[in-house]
């Protein structure tokens, strides 16, 4: 008898349809193919076709049939009916919610418009939710970057006109040397794992810098398991070798960036500041003729070493002062050596071996091109190192600075825009001057005067009152952070309950987990969210909740406006906004409702839409009182920013036939559906690098209504907004910052990137710095307690270096005491090697208070699950001049997070402990518990 | 007792790298959705919600931390499923002939409606890759997507594994082994593919690339020359270079001036 072997159907019906959309499970913003059967959402995987993800698809987008069926959605709207925080809330109509949220924000409109602050924990559709906040008139209105990562949006947009995250990307085809800085995950998540295989293929190497040794930096070639808090200085000692060696890009600093700008020496208000002609424009001792020069001259050679006596004064390049600062010995690998934690001889080593990748392994492409000077290069010039960096290196105190050495180091390499190295993707490049400043001009019953938030050139952009006070609730844009480009949500509820600056009297905020995981000091934050006054008041008066999920906020509201799930809105992830260009394509993408909502929610954007109309916000209706749009999709295909700019960029004008300018076309949406959900505008070749400089590049951009002209600049490796700053600190100018800030201020906010060590206070006897990461599986991801993830990462022992671990007598299982200057937690500890010796972490986010997400309260992440923010606060401890010095990076406000140190011990009594401390009492959870079982089959 | 065939006419199976993988678990949580809603029972989960969530998965990810003689600590992200054994202990140790190897590919299967769920080839399966699915009672195991390689209802270039389709770092590539001239077999040739536990006898078909040697740079760097260790020397340093630079020399670049531009 032969062998016998069973009969099976290797062809079966995959689906009855596909639905192409764009994934919501984080920031990456892929598209997937969500497999339909009997009109449920079967399967789910990555669109081929899709400019971000080409098919493939992480964990979170893979589960997204869990979240979207999570037994934690909302269900209706919610009015609270007990205390705060009790969880005790009625079900009411959606009639009946909108007329209570308007019946609170009306009279706030009319007047005093910024006793409403906005804040969305979620800034995907921010230029939609600015907007509607611009429209209400209220200065206080922000996303969640201040506590994310603004450092590395601002320190990239003030040196380069862009940064890595979302804003560029490795030349991924070209690159032989990748450096990472602080990543553990990305927005970025899926490309940055598709760059790493890619150039893993072909056998380019990676070097991973960060203190934890996971992920990438797994497997990363070489692992520089850096002290936190020190990558500035270790950077600019690899500055400082390659310039002590030359092995610098001579060339493309003269040509592309300041370094050859003079700088004003004559002592006075312009010290300095650049020297500049009569047209304003940054001068340059022109190498052909010996004389100064406009830097943009045609024909121009700018010296980088020349140097100006005029008036009495000797005025040098920028350069010089970079090479008098740099080759300092205070940058010299020993001097850094121990307080980085890395060798002298590795730092050496990476030195060399950036130098020799970039200038030994240059390329070329045989593409011609045209600089913004006139002048033609008959090929680009490849420079194959490439950098990238998140938020490890920015969410310090030093941050701001950090980032910006970083990118000195690659623009010193020549490797910024070229061949193999770091590309900016549309709307990028982009200068300080092209974006708006920012402004909170507040008149009762009006918008406001101009957009929240921008980009400040100097003291006269401060966002001050008339006594000098902040504008803006969180402080934003004040001489305690002066270039806090995307606010400071984390100060938001701390100032509000303070009455710092002033109080407010609606909080609204749209999926943002204030009362956990979202806040530093969370136990402290719910005490502000629930406290009263002595009229029995709350402090914070009213809050307005907008979330699909019961998350830790939910309790904390007063109303709850329930969202749907991200396969049941229309979306757009717009050129107005944070877009999903690639660096050879300017790209955006929409989400529709591939299924109807099954329960009595309404997207977000859409209830904004009809609240903006019954407040009679001007842009939400028509002349006659009416409301201006339907709904989302109506905005998002029928609002104009500009005449024919809108939020989406394909398929525009009445034929659908305009890209990037056009009149609205009515059945655009329908376009986007049939083109699997995206629309791809590809940059020319000869467009595709050098794009600040290259006219090529920057007439296609206008033509697609990126900017209304050309708009090239040269890198800002020093900055002169900075400068500015410091010279009001040393006396001049009207706008002066208050005395207790001014040694800060000039010790901080150097014009060449710098180094300082964050603010110590209160930290004697804290040695150990703790740090958090997000899983890849859960990064960025909001409800990533779904049934599938949370089967791989459900508890977060803290992870503790071997020394540490021997130091303090610990082994894995046991409960330790983690002691900050704030507070502290007892958690449970596991021993790793592969970590900076003087370093503990935990993944983020993991630890779940008992009552949410419909996990039963014995779920381990409420148990055995916990979080470092318990021991984070958002104040700096008090060093008694009774002022309150926010936990953030004195430049931009961005948190703090990764500044905290620790000191550990075992914990006592270990056998009677069998939770986390602190252990928060359950909340009452509106929608109940999930079930025992799940054998989920859609097509049986 | 079951029997293996003699020989498969292919050797369909997974190269996976151990230099690339990332541990991002995509390929985990893919597989669970292609095979809760396709070949057989759904992968079930007990106590989702709750306390101790435990579902049926066919492929999980395990890190390992390793201390090399010399060097710092590694992180090894290692996933791991049925490795399609030519040898099969789970095969031959089945009481029903449930378990089965194909002898067209090689693919170990279960054939759920005559599995008892025993649990005998779990156990026999030095590798821990089947799970008894705790719902249905039958035992669930990697089936390679066969109901996707050869599926005419997927266009050619899905015509593979869920996890190999998923895999963002392009850790996991899916093949036949019994041609040398496959992109697996070629991939085993000159990245040095090693078999998991050889030692266990099993023969298995998937291969694991494995990480490239790390941490060298100080070894292979070169040495950076120095040309000026003080401002003072690399300006004169500059001088020189910047006459190197297209354009060539300039003469005096002191300019001195007291008219006003």
């Amino acid at each position: 008898m032969g062998y016998q072997q069973p009969v099976v159907n290797t062809s079966p019906e995959v689906s009855d349809e596909v639905r192409k959309t764009t994934c919501y499970m984080c920031a990456c913003r892929c598209g997937i193919n969500v497999h339909m059967k009997g009109g449920k959402v079967a399967y789910i995987e990555g669109n081929r076709d899709h400019p971000v993800n080409k098919g493939v698809l992480c964990a979170k987008g893979s589960s997204g049939i869990m979240q979207h069926n999570a037994p934690s959605r909302l269900r209706a709207p919610m009015r609270r009916v007990g205390p705060r925080g009790s969880g005790e809330f009625e079900e009411i109509s959606w009639d009946e919610a909108l007329e209570v949220a308007v019946a609170w924000l009306k009279p706030l409109r009319e007047q005093a418009p910024e006793k409403l602050a906005f804040f969305t924990g979620r800034d995907q559709s921010q230029s939609f939710t600015g907007f509607w906040a611009l429209q209400f008139g209220t200065p206080n209105y922000a996303a969640h970057g201040g506590f994310c990562s603004v450092n590395m949006a601002a320190g990239g947009i003030y040196t380069m006109g862009g940064s890595f995250w979302e804003f560029g990307q490795p030349d991924w085809d070209h690159t032989k040397l990748l450096m990472l800085f602080g990543v553990a995950e990305d927005h970025d998540s899926n490309p940055i794992k598709m760059g790493l295989g890619k150039i893993k293929a072909r056998g380019a190497r990676v070097i991973g810098v960060n203190p934890i040794r996971t992920g990438y930096n797994a497997v990363a070639d070489d692992w520089v398991g850096i002290t936190p808090g020190t990558d500035g200085l270790f950077i600019l000692s690899l500055v400082h070798e390659l310039l002590k060696a030359g092995r610098v890009d001579l060339d493309y600093l003269a040509r592309f960036t300041n370094a050859p700008c003079l700088v004003n020496a004559a002592e006075g208000a312009e010290k300095g500041l650049l020297l500049r002609d009569d047209d304003g424009k940054p001068l340059v001792i022109d190498r052909a003729t010996g004389r100064p020069a406009p830097f943009d001259r045609p024909g121009v050679r700018p010296d980088l070493g020349a140097t100006l006596d005029r008036d009495g004064a000797t005025h040098r390049t920028v350069f010089q002062l970079m090479v008098e600062k740099y080759l300092s010995p205070d940058y010299a690998p020993e001097a850094v050596a121990d307080r980085c934690g890395v060798p002298a001889a590795r730092i050496r080593a990476i030195a060399a071996e950036l130098a020799r990748v970039a200038f030994d392994e240059a390329f070329e492409i045989e593409r011609e091109w045209t600089d913004f000077r006139g002048e033609k290069h008959a090929r680009m010039i490849g420079r194959p190192v490439s950098f990238h960096a998140m938020r490890g290196i920015s969410a310090h105190a030093n941050g701001f600075q950090t980032c910006r050495a970083l990118h000195t180091l690659q623009i010193v390499l020549g490797t910024v825009e070229v061949p193999g190295g770091f590309r900016f993707k549309p709307p990028y490049p982009k200068p300080v001057s092209a974006h708006p400043k920012p402004h909170a001009g507040v008149t009762p019953g009006q918008p406001l005067d101009g957009p929240h938030l921008g980009y400040v050139t100097g003291p006269d952009d401060l966002l001050l009152r008339e006594d000098g006070s902040a504008a803006r609730i969180d402080k934003a844009y004040t001489w305690e952070n002066p270039m806090s480009a995307h606010g400071l949500m984390h100060m938001l509820i701390s100032n509000a309950h303070a009455g710092d600056p002033y109080r407010i009297d609606t909080l609204f905020l749209y999926m943002a987990n204030m009362s956990w995981n979202s806040s530093m000091n969370t136990r402290g934050v719910i005490d502000m969210l629930t406290d009263t006054d002595e009229s029995g008041e709350y402090v914070i008066p009213r809050i307005i909740y907008s979330d699909a999920y019961s998350s830790e906020m939910v309790a904390y509201a007063d109303l709850i406006l329930p969202d749907t799930t991200y396969l049941e809105r229309h979306d757009c992830i717009s050129l107005l906004d944070r877009p999903i260009c690639e660096a050879d394509a300017a790209a955006d993408s929409i989400r529709w409702p591939v299924v109807d909502p099954d329960r009595d929610v309404r997207p977000f954007q859409s209830v904004m839409i009809d609240l903006g109309a019954r407040l009679g916000l001007p842009a939400f209706v028509n002349e006659d009182g009416s409301p201006k749009w339907k709904d989302y999709a109506d905005y998002i295909v029928n609002h104009e920013r500009k005449p024919g700019i809108g939020p989406l960029i394909g398929f525009r004008g009445k034929n659908g036939d305009k890209v990037g300018r056009g009149e609205p076309n009515p059945d655009q949406l329908d376009r986007y559906i049939e083109n699997g959900g995206f629309f791809e505008a590809h940059i020319p070749p000869h467009a595709a690098y050098y794009k600040p400089w290259n006219a090529a590049y920057q007439d296609w951009a206008v033509a697609l209504g990126l900017y209304d002209s050309p708009q090239p600049y040269i890198f800002d490796l020093y900055s002169e907004p900075l400068r500015r700053f410091q010279l009001a600190a040393e006396g001049h100018g009207d706008r002066q910052p208050p005395d207790h800030l001014r040694q800060r201020i000039l010790d901080t906010m150097d014009p060449l990137a710098t180094w300082y060590e964050p603010d110590q206070t209160g930290n004697e006897g804290y040695t150990i710095t703790a740090l958090t990461q997000r899983p890849m599986a859960m990064y960025h991801s909001w409800g990533s307690q779904n049934a599938w993830l949370r089967q791989l990462h459900g508890r977060n022992p803290l992870y503790v270096s071997s020394k540490i671990m021997r130091e303090a007598g610990l082994k894995d299982g046991d409960w330790a005491r983690v002691t900050s200057p704030h507070g502290s937690i007892i958690v449970p500890v596991m021993e790793m090697a592969a970590l900076n010796d003087n370093t503990v972490w935990t993944w983020n986010a993991i630890g779940k208070r008992k009552g949410a997400w419909a996990l039963t309260p014995d779920a381990p992440e409420a148990t055995k699950g916990f979080l470092l923010n318990h021991i984070i606060n958002e104040l700096l401890p008090r060093r008694g001049d009774g002022l309150r010095w926010a936990n953030s990076d004195p430049i931009t406000g961005q948190a703090a997070w990764f500044d905290l140190k620790v000191r550990i011990e075992k914990a006592a009594n270990p056998e009677e402990r069998t939770e986390c401390d602190p252990a928060f009492p359950p909340i009452k959870s509106p929608v109940g518990t999930g079930p025992k079982e799940l054998r989920w089959k859609v097509g049986r | 007792m079951t029997q293996l065939p003699a020989k498969t006419e292919r050797k369909l199976g997974l190269v996976i790298d151990l230099d690339t993988c990332v541990g991002c678990h995509a390929c985990v949580i893919s597989c669970k959705g292609w095979n809760t809603e396709n070949y057989g029972a759904p992968l079930s989960d007990q106590d989702p919600s709750g306390a101790n969530p435990r579902g049926t998965f066919l492929n999980r990810v395990h890190s390992y931390e390793c201390q090399p003689d010399d060097g710092p600590a590694q992180l090894i992200h290692f996933p791991k499923s049925c490795l399609h054994c030519d040898d099969a202990p789970c095969v031959t140790v089945c009481p029903t002939g449930a378990s089965y190897k194909r002898v067209e590919d090689g693919i170990v299967l279960v054939n759920e409606s005559d599995c008892i769920g025993c649990g005998l080839c779990a156990w026999s399966c030095p590798y821990g890759a089947r799970e008894l699915d705790a719902a249905e009672g039958v035992m669930k195991k990697c089936t390679l997507c066969i109901d996707r390689i050869y599926n005419e209802n997927l266009p050619q270039e899905d015509r593979v594994p869920a996890c190999v389709r998923t895999c963002p770092a392009g850790a996991r590539h899916f093949g036949d082994f019994a041609d040398p001239e496959s992109n697996v077999s070629r991939l085993v040739a000159e990245r040095g593919g090693m078999d998991l536990m050889p030692e266990m006898g099993t023969a298995p078909v998937n291969k694991y690339l494995p990480p490239r040697p790390k941490d060298r740079i100080e070894d292979k760097a070169a040495t950076l020359e120095t040309v000026a260790e003080e401002p003072t020397g690399f300006f004169a340093w500059l001088d020189r270079a910047l006459d190197r630079l297209p354009g060539g020399p300039t003469g005096n670049r002191t300019q001195k001036e007291t008219e006003t531009l």
